[in-house]
């Protein structure tokens, strides 16, 4: 769920800066923007959170959104998380817990200064949407003991088998009307209106399709794209601010042109340094990046030809690519089925079979852990799916731990050493399966 | 200490010290076809477990009793201890007396934990029991009441028969009869805790994790009874405090004894919270399941996995130190743990509005070293003694 402050060309020896870099690039600047002058135009802000998110219906009564985690990670990228999270810590946060809580808190109490530089206004309302992550819950308390704001509550059932069941999605449904709604039309002062709603969701659909296609792109070989260290960039947009605007249609439209191209010459993905030459590991990642040495992290991918052609990372704000769409004919249960739809939200056995049919879709050589300490979501059980992967489709799995904007728990020596030594396996296990 | 009392306290030890879960095996055997539900922390509608005519039963880990051989390869080391050494109880077959397996939403470890079950142990009965964090009766109390109909049907099914409305009822009466009983021995703890350490209470209540409700409040009786009548146990100079953050991974017992030790009576706590979960009788009248649902959403203790539409979450706590007559607040939780740790400084802040005393400690339930506890809870207990305005 990125969008980061340096879009790839940025780098010095990038070899190409696409127009698809450059729109996201404006898209998030002028979003800041409308944030830090808030206060002038009056415009309404709400913080949210980025699995199970309301875009469509924030923007439907022109509120900004603003999401905590976007601010953390972007934090981690800009290294100012270290010295945010230490705030925190002498708080009285514990060392023990969620370091994009505590990188937010950080930001806050020294000065809420955004990614672009600009102070980010005050929240006129708390929107807890509690989808996939219990942490969120307590983040937006904690929140609400710093910001003299309402707070709309979201709780989302958890997809524990996988399956939507009506009352859950009426229960969502209820909430909407009751609480979200309502509240949202008393900070705004203006109408709910289902018409505005179909039409962006309509604009959000067709921004999915071309998102789907080119995270699908990578089923060819060699891969344009890569679906992780890419694959963030490229689901920025969608995951964040930007759903069923026209600039988000067109970025995704711009996007998929791009790759296109690519596909069509057999070139391989973008990466700091330039296109990658020769891809020589397929893999799918599960879990978060480390975002405080975001560069350094995917250089120990890209250095070695391994790239990520499928992961579950860029799924925490929808699966998009099994199917789901919003639906401006069925609007607000549309967004009800979102909310639950997103990765974390699912529960083990089903995040498991997705690793799977990744695995086996994307014809990947291995798959790969990275557990970071942060997110309990993500991390509990995961050492289990290793197993439950490496029996049933007999591809080897790595395992790597980092954290997500806490620098101290990323030892690049020690992370670097695995993966090459798991990259060497591969090529190992690749050999004796040609010599056999 | 009289026989009377030394043998209620064997029964509840011995209890306490079966990891092997030998009172719900020995219940099953007393007849035919009886079946067993665990349940994890924190709260679950055990009236449903007892009205199918099975027997819940609390699963908090291993404590330090436990040595963990297997469990650790599940799990990395952020994670706190419970989810390990009960996957270590489950791996070594010691579960294996339970039918079914209930995971209340308490956090992500233990919501992973039931997705983790499912696919260890395919062949048993898994439910994720998600519990509503919208407490209007038309919204989250619908979603409550659905949700709580699949649960009654799945358990009627696992034992053989649907769950009629009088057994729901009858298995009401009787969780109200065991929660008065903790709420007495509770309010008697905090008139006297020098009567009922809460060593011995813990003992006592978590008894009430394996043995039959009607047993369990006949053993709660029986200590409230007798307690009082030892000799020895007379008033010292200790301080009143509340303890917080114990409501899932359960403390080692020498915690409790150390803290005790260090000058501290505790006289109210959220250990085993599950167990009385619900502050008020459940209404038995009218429909029962509806009635389960209603004392959710009203009766609720407030805790750090509850979400608490008005925002105020220090409240409880203070109310607590003040209903209690409690001189200051231990922050006692397990490491790693989401909501105790995320909910600390909410309630840090309420106290210090407040102006009441505070301290702040983690343990693992197989933390075996309490020197530094002891001499920080000694400090503590002192410094409310000695330099508290009153």
């Amino acid at each position: 769920m990125s969008t980061p402050p340096q879009p790839l060309a940025a780098s010095p020896r990038a070899a190409q800066k696409e127009r698809s870099m450059e729109l996201q690039k404006e898209l998030i600047g002028a979003h800041y923007d409308a944030l830090a002058a808030a206060g002038e135009t009056g415009r309404k802000v709400v913080y949210t959170f980025v699995p199970g998110n309301l875009t469509e219906l924030l923007r439907s009564f022109d509120i900004l959104p603003v999401l905590p985690e976007i601010n953390a990670l972007q934090s981690g990228m800009r290294k100012l998380s270290a010295d945010y999270i230490a705030e925190a810590e002498k708080q009285g946060h514990s060392e023990d817990v969620c370091t994009y809580v505590k990188c937010d808190i950080g930001m806050l109490k020294k000065g809420n200064i955004g990614p672009t530089g600009k102070k980010l206004p005050k929240p006129d309302l708390l929107l807890l949407s509690y989808t996939g992550c219990f942490t969120f819950m307590k983040w937006f308390e904690l929140l609400r003991q710093e910001y003299d704001c309402p707070v709309a509550m979201l709780h989302v059932p958890y997809q524990s088998d996988g399956h939507i069941h009506a009352h859950h999605r009426d229960y969502i449904l209820e909430q909407l009307r009751s609480e979200v709604i309502p509240q949202l039309e008393r900070v705004t002062g203006r109408r709910y209106d289902e018409g505005r709603l179909r039409a962006m969701l309509r604009l959000s659909a067709q921004a999915e399709d071309d998102l789907v296609w080119v995270l699908e792109s990578a089923k060819h070989v060699p891969s344009p794209i890569d679906a992780y260290f890419g694959g963030v960039y490229y689901i920025g947009p969608m995951f964040s601010a930007f759903r069923g605007t026209p600039q988000g249609v067109e970025y995704y439209r711009t996007l998929r042109s791009e790759v296109e191209a690519r596909l069509a010459q057999d070139i391989g993905p973008i990466t700091p340094e330039g296109s990658l030459e020769k891809e020589r590991y397929r893999l799918v990642v599960e879990g978060p990046p480390n975002w405080t040495s975001f560069r350094e992290f995917w250089k120990m991918f890209y250095e070695e030809g391994a790239v990520v052609v499928a992961s579950t990372y860029t799924k925490v704000g929808g699966l998009y690519d099994r199917g789901f769409r919003h639906d401006p004919a069925r609007p607000l249960e549309s967004l009800a089925e979102y909310c639950m739809g997103c990765y974390t939200n699912l529960g083990l056995p089903t995040r498991t079979s997705l690793l799977e049919q990744y695995i086996r879709e994307y014809r990947a050589d291995g798959f790969l852990i990275n557990s970071v300490k942060s997110c309990n979501s993500f991390s509990v059980g995961q050492l289990l799916i290793l197993r439950q992967l490496e029996e049933r489709t007999g591809v080897p799995g790595g395992f790597i731990e980092s954290d997500l904007v806490d620098p101290r728990y990323f030892s690049a020596a020690n992370i670097k050493n695995r993966i090459e030594s798991y990259l060497q396996m591969l090529e190992q296990k690749r050999s004796a399966g040609t010599h056999a | 200490m009289r026989a009377v009392l030394a043998e209620l306290l064997q029964h509840a030890r011995e209890l306490f010290d079966d990891l092997d879960l030998k009172a719900v095996c020995a219940w099953k055997q007393a007849q035919a076809g009886r079946k067993a539900i665990g349940y994890m922390p924190i709260y679950v509608p055990r009236e449903l477990i007892h009205a199918a005519g099975m027997l819940p039963v609390g699963i908090v880990g291993g404590g330090d009793r436990l040595e963990i051989i297997r469990g650790d390869a599940y799990f990395q080391s952020y994670i706190c201890h419970i989810p390990r050494s009960t996957i270590e109880l489950a791996l070594s077959r010691r579960l294996d007396v339970l039918d079914g397996m209930l995971f209340p939403s308490i956090c992500d470890v233990i919501r992973n934990l039931s997705g983790m079950w499912t696919m260890l142990f395919p062949d048993r009965y898994v439910c994720y029991v998600d519990v509503p964090q919208n407490f209007d009766l038309r919204v989250g109390g619908a979603y409550w009441r659905r949700e709580l109909e699949t649960l009654r049907e799945d358990l009627g099914k696992l034992a053989g028969q649907p769950i009629s409305e009088e057994s729901l009822r009858q298995s009401t009466m009787v969780y109200n009869e065991n929660r008065r009983a903790i709420r007495d021995l509770y309010q008697a703890r905090s008139r006297q805790p020098w009567l009922f350490p809460t060593s011995e209470v813990y003992l006592f209540l978590r008894a009430g994790n394996v043995l039959p409700p009607e047993e369990h409040t006949t053993l709660l009786r029986q200590y409230l009874a007798e307690a009082p009548l030892e000799d020895d146990r007379v008033e010292q100079d200790h301080s009143r405090v509340v303890l917080v953050g114990m409501f899932c991974e359960q403390p080692p017992l020498g915690l409790l004894k150390t803290l005790e030790r260090a000058g501290c009576w505790v006289v109210d706590d959220d250990l085993l919270l599950g167990l009385r979960w619900l502050t008020d009788d459940v209404q038995c009248t009218g429909d029962p399941l509806q009635n389960l649902v209603a004392a959710y959403l009203s009766h609720s203790t407030a805790t750090a996995s509850r979400y608490l539409p008005d925002g105020n979450r220090g409240r409880w706590l203070v109310e607590s130190v003040r209903r209690n007559s409690a001189e200051g607040v231990i922050f006692c939780a397990p490491s790693f743990c989401d909501p105790a740790l995320l909910e600390q400084p909410m309630l840090v802040a309420a106290l210090d509005r407040a102006g009441v005393p505070h301290t702040q400690f983690k343990y693992s339930e197989d933390t075996g070293q309490f020197a530094v506890i002891r001499e920080q809870a000694g400090t503590f207990s002192d410094s409310i003694r000695l330099w508290s305005e009153a």
